[in-house]
């Protein structure tokens, strides 16, 4: 096991850790700093136990071991990595007492009321990148020392930050760019959270209003770009309207089924002085009247819905996003174990319900558990709860659940009757209908399910033990990926707050982690954007920073957002990056392999040295090539404070088992393949 | 999966139907929205995106300044149809959208057709045109503009008689629609 080993603080600096200076931190002065982790030596062996054995105080590290997290402690570049974060942390007091001083000697200006706006939303933190035309308010930012502003390397990183914060928190997600190439830029994350229902809020900057429409430098009609891609968006060119604007912007960002809002502001507007008022949350509501979301479901659906749960032998009840955005977890579980109906879930719906509840049932769709599925095809009730039948879970409509009636609570009127005919629609928010829903429905006599149960936990059975797959076991000669990610499960006791990336990695995550807890599976399931675990998991630890993050990568996704490697670096952010490498694009090299007769075109990947990678960084870095080498590695990435790194070299040629081919149906699951590593 | 499964208790529903595939007519659609900057963008980008097909689109201010009536002809079936109406109201600029395809209406539009005239088949032309109900609204020394309102039909099968002299221009408003009786889609609008 090969490893980089970094001394987890910036320097000496008395309290320098930005209040993260963990239990057991050198005292000032003791100019080590403390060990992450005290990691494995080079042949060091297996299984030794990744604990940091040094006591506070203890001899200087020797000066490999030198190496931070923060580029060389001490040198010049970290003194000013450090005062660089300093001043964005707005630690010194002296430099709040300025910003104090500044801010009541000036005029407030358009760019003070998006400070404003965002710290009236409860939002702390925005994800941002300066530029030409929002550089007017980069001038105020640090006139508002309560809104920390993270520096991504990337608009794109910035909003899927931002995405990352909302999932976590459930509070909106803000980033900022400036105009044109920022703007475009932003737009890859804008779309990752239109489709999976984020509440964001994403700002740009545009030219003054003067130049708009003149191809200006750097101008592109950017609401123009956003216009199908988002909630609703905004161009403001006064800065009156700002405060309105902004308020109706999280309004309807988090309002209903949530979705990103995008508002383009003039550089002119950012400039000009404003006193209007910040509108209340009744005052925004009143002055949207093409904007009122059905949140109670019709007492007469629900009826229905009852009537059809209390006739159905075997029902089977959906999980969705819906559910944890309505944060409706106790009702569904209120409910599944009243009638005695097991859950499936959805990608997103991942969390919803405890995975290792009696009647939770598993994970649904494409690369869903084959017992899932199968249940779903003899279903003669489906409940779906807050989801939308993407193509991805039906599979070919015609053939999909074939015995079903199916009930639909949405609280999108537009879901219901989209991609499949039901028989009872609901339109409402799922905690409310949920709620409803119990108070009028009796027990179910649990025998009445004996049967039922019996024979979906036979099928259960069934399905782990015939493949290798999920057994958690590990093959031997091979590192496998399901194993990995049991692994990391079970270090973290399944509270972490897992980030997927997407392709083979992110069905892998899905599967085999191990949920407990809502909102702990944070994927990308709509778009499907490649690069998005890096930047979330920013987001997320961030948003939740009681809460272990982790980034689950494949080698081709990490590759695409690995710019903000610094930003983890420069604002200490404790996100752990797990890279299953297996040196190929593994999803595409899987659909060659099956589907295209292995023709494998363009599906080898070229990685770095990720070890000197990190280092480079100043990343803590650890790598698993057996299985052995898995649990040590997990658990000294885990003790680090600040971000870290564990390169897993899995099997190369490992597929996701089970797969149903694009155009089949939930019955065509393909379970083997004939490949070495199957 | 037939070896385990059981019979429901009830009837099973009839082979699972596929949304969009039904029979396909053409559908009018009222929009009250919000008169403001780009609305409009935002009704056709989102027809456009989700692959619905606009035969006609008129737009116009009503009694309110604050508001903007848009009357929509499509084709598709039933479910689709309903399916772009709930779409258009998740628009926050779209207040209210009713399908009145199927209730009594009014359903007119005004056409403008310039059409050649000579001395020798002015007076025909005239003649047709006072048989439709339409007028002449300007002429020249060799041709005429003939304005008429209808329904689509009507102004169809005024458009197909006139063919034969040379249509040199022709323009169409598209369909307005009115619903009859006293029911108003404007009060009706939330507000």
């Amino acid at each position: 096991m090969a490893m980089t080993k970094g001394d987890g603080a910036s320097g000496p600096t008395a309290g320098g850790g930005a209040g993260q200076a963990p239990a057991g931190a050198p005292t000032a002065g003791g100019g080590a700093g403390q060990a992450p982790a005290g990691a494995p030596t080079a042949g060091g062996g297996a299984g030794q136990a990744p604990v940091d054995t040094r006591a506070p105080g203890a001899a200087d590290p020797t000066p490999a071991e030198r190496r931070s997290h923060v580029p060389g402690a001490g040198s010049p570049a970290a003194e000013a990595v450090e005062r660089a974060r300093r001043d964005m942390l707005r630690e010194g007091s002296s430099v709040n007492r300025d910003a104090a001083d500044r801010r009541e000697r000036r005029a407030r200006i358009g760019a003070d009321v998006v400070c404003e706006a965002i710290l009236r939303q409860g939002v702390d933190v925005l994800f941002g990148y300066p530029g030409g035309v929002i550089l007017p308010l980069y001038d105020v930012l640090g006139d508002h020392p309560a809104l920390r502003h993270v520096l991504v390397r990337h608009e794109q990183g910035g909003a899927h930050a931002a995405d990352g914060y909302a999932r976590a928190t459930g509070k909106v997600g803000v980033c900022l760019g400036t105009s044109g190439p920022a703007a475009t830029n932003l737009v890859t994350g804008i779309a990752t959270a239109q489709l999976d229902s984020i509440p964001m809020v994403a700002i740009t900057g545009n030219v003054p209003g003067a130049l708009i429409g003149k191809d200006a430098f750097q101008e592109i009609d950017i609401t123009g770009i956003t216009l199908p891609m988002t909630k609703h968006n905004y161009l403001v060119r006064d800065a009156n309207d700002l405060p309105r604007v902004l308020a109706e912007a999280f309004y309807i960002a988090r309002t209903g089924r949530p979705g990103p809002v995008h508002v383009d502001i003039t550089k002119d507007a950012l400039q000009q002085e404003t006193n209007a008022p910040h509108p209340s949350d009744e005052e925004v509501a009143a002055g949207l009247p093409g904007f009122r979301p059905t949140l109670d479901g019709h007492p007469r659906q629900i009826r229905l819905m009852a009537e059809e749960i209390a006739r159905a032998k075997r029902p089977i009840i959906f999980a969705g996003h819906g559910v944890l955005i309505a944060d409706a977890m106790t009702e569904l579980r209120e409910l599944a174990e009243r009638t005695q109906i097991p859950v499936a879930w959805t990608l997103l719906g991942i969390g919803a319900l405890d995975e290792t509840h009696p009647l939770a049932y598993g994970y649904m769709g494409m690369h869903g558990w084959k017992h899932v599925n199968r249940a779903i095809q003899s279903a003669d009730l489906i409940v779906a709860i807050g989801m939308r039948f993407d193509d991805r879970v039906t599979g070919n409509v015609k053939t999909y659940a074939p015995y079903a009636r199916i009930v639909h609570v949405d609280i999108d009127p537009a879901e219901i009757g989209k991609n499949v005919a039901v028989e009872v629609p609901v339109v409402g928010d799922a905690k409310r209908v949920l709620a409803a829903l119990l108070a009028m429905l009796p027990v179910t006599d649990p025998s009445a399910r004996v049967d039922y149960l019996a024979q979906l936990a036979e099928w259960r059975r069934e399905s782990l033990a015939g493949s290798w797959h999920g057994s958690g076991a590990s093959r031997p000669g091979y590192l496998t990926a399901d194993f990995v990610l049991e692994q990391i499960g079970d270090v973290t006791h399944h509270d972490a707050t897992m980030v997927a990336d997407v392709g083979q990695n992110q069905m892998w995550t899905a599967r085999y982690a191990g949920y407990r807890r809502p909102h702990s599976h944070l994927s990308s399931g709509g778009l499907g954007t490649m690069g998005y675990a890096v930047p979330t998991a920013m987001g997320a630890a961030l948003g939740r920073p009681d809460k272990s993050t982790w980034a689950v990568c494949g080698d081709g996704g990490f590759q695409m957002t690995i710019q903000e490697l610094a930003t983890l670096v420069q604002d200490r952010i404790p996100v752990r990056i797990a890279l299953l490498d297996n040196k190929k694009l593994g999803m595409i090299r899987q659909w060659q392999e099956i589907f295209y007769a292995g023709n494998y075109h363009s599906s080898n990947l070229f990685g770095p040295d990720f070890l000197k990678l990190c280092e480079a960084y100043g990343i803590p870095a650890w790598k698993a090539t057996s299985p052995e080498e898995v649990r040590p590695a997990i658990e000294a990435a885990e003790a680090v404070d600040g971000p870290s790194f564990v390169w897993f070299e899995i099997a190369e040629e490992q597929n996701v088992f089970p797969i149903m081919p694009a155009g089949k149906g939930l019955s065509d699951l393909i379970e083997k393949w004939g490949g070495a590593d199957e | 999966m037939s070896d385990t499964h059981q019979p429901a208790a009830h009837a099973a529903p009839p082979p699972r139907t596929i949304p969009g595939t039904g029979t396909q007519r053409r559908h009018v659609l009222v929009a009250i929205v919000n008169n403001r900057p780009g609305v409009l963008n935002r009704v056709a980008s989102l027809m456009r995106a989700r692959n619905f097909n606009i035969e006609s689109l008129a737009v116009s201010h009503v009694d309110d300044p604050e508001v903007s009536r848009m009357t929509i002809t499509l084709h598709g079936d039933d479910v689709n149809v309903e399916q772009a109406t709930k779409q258009l109201y998740k628009l926050i600029d779209v207040m209210k959208v009713q399908d009145v395809t199927d209730d009594p209406t009014v359903q007119h539009e005004l056409v403008l057709v310039k059409v050649r005239a000579t001395d020798r088949n002015r007076g025909e032309l005239i003649s047709i045109v006072e048989m439709y109900k339409a007028r002449i609204v300007d002429m020249a020394p060799d041709s005429v503009i003939v304005e008429t309102t209808g329904t689509e039909t009507e102004v169809d099968a005024l458009i197909a008689l006139l063919r034969g002299y040379g249509i040199k221009e022709l323009v169409r408003t598209g369909t307005v629609v009115m619903s009859r009786g006293p029911q108003s889609i404007e009060e009706a609008t939330k507000r």
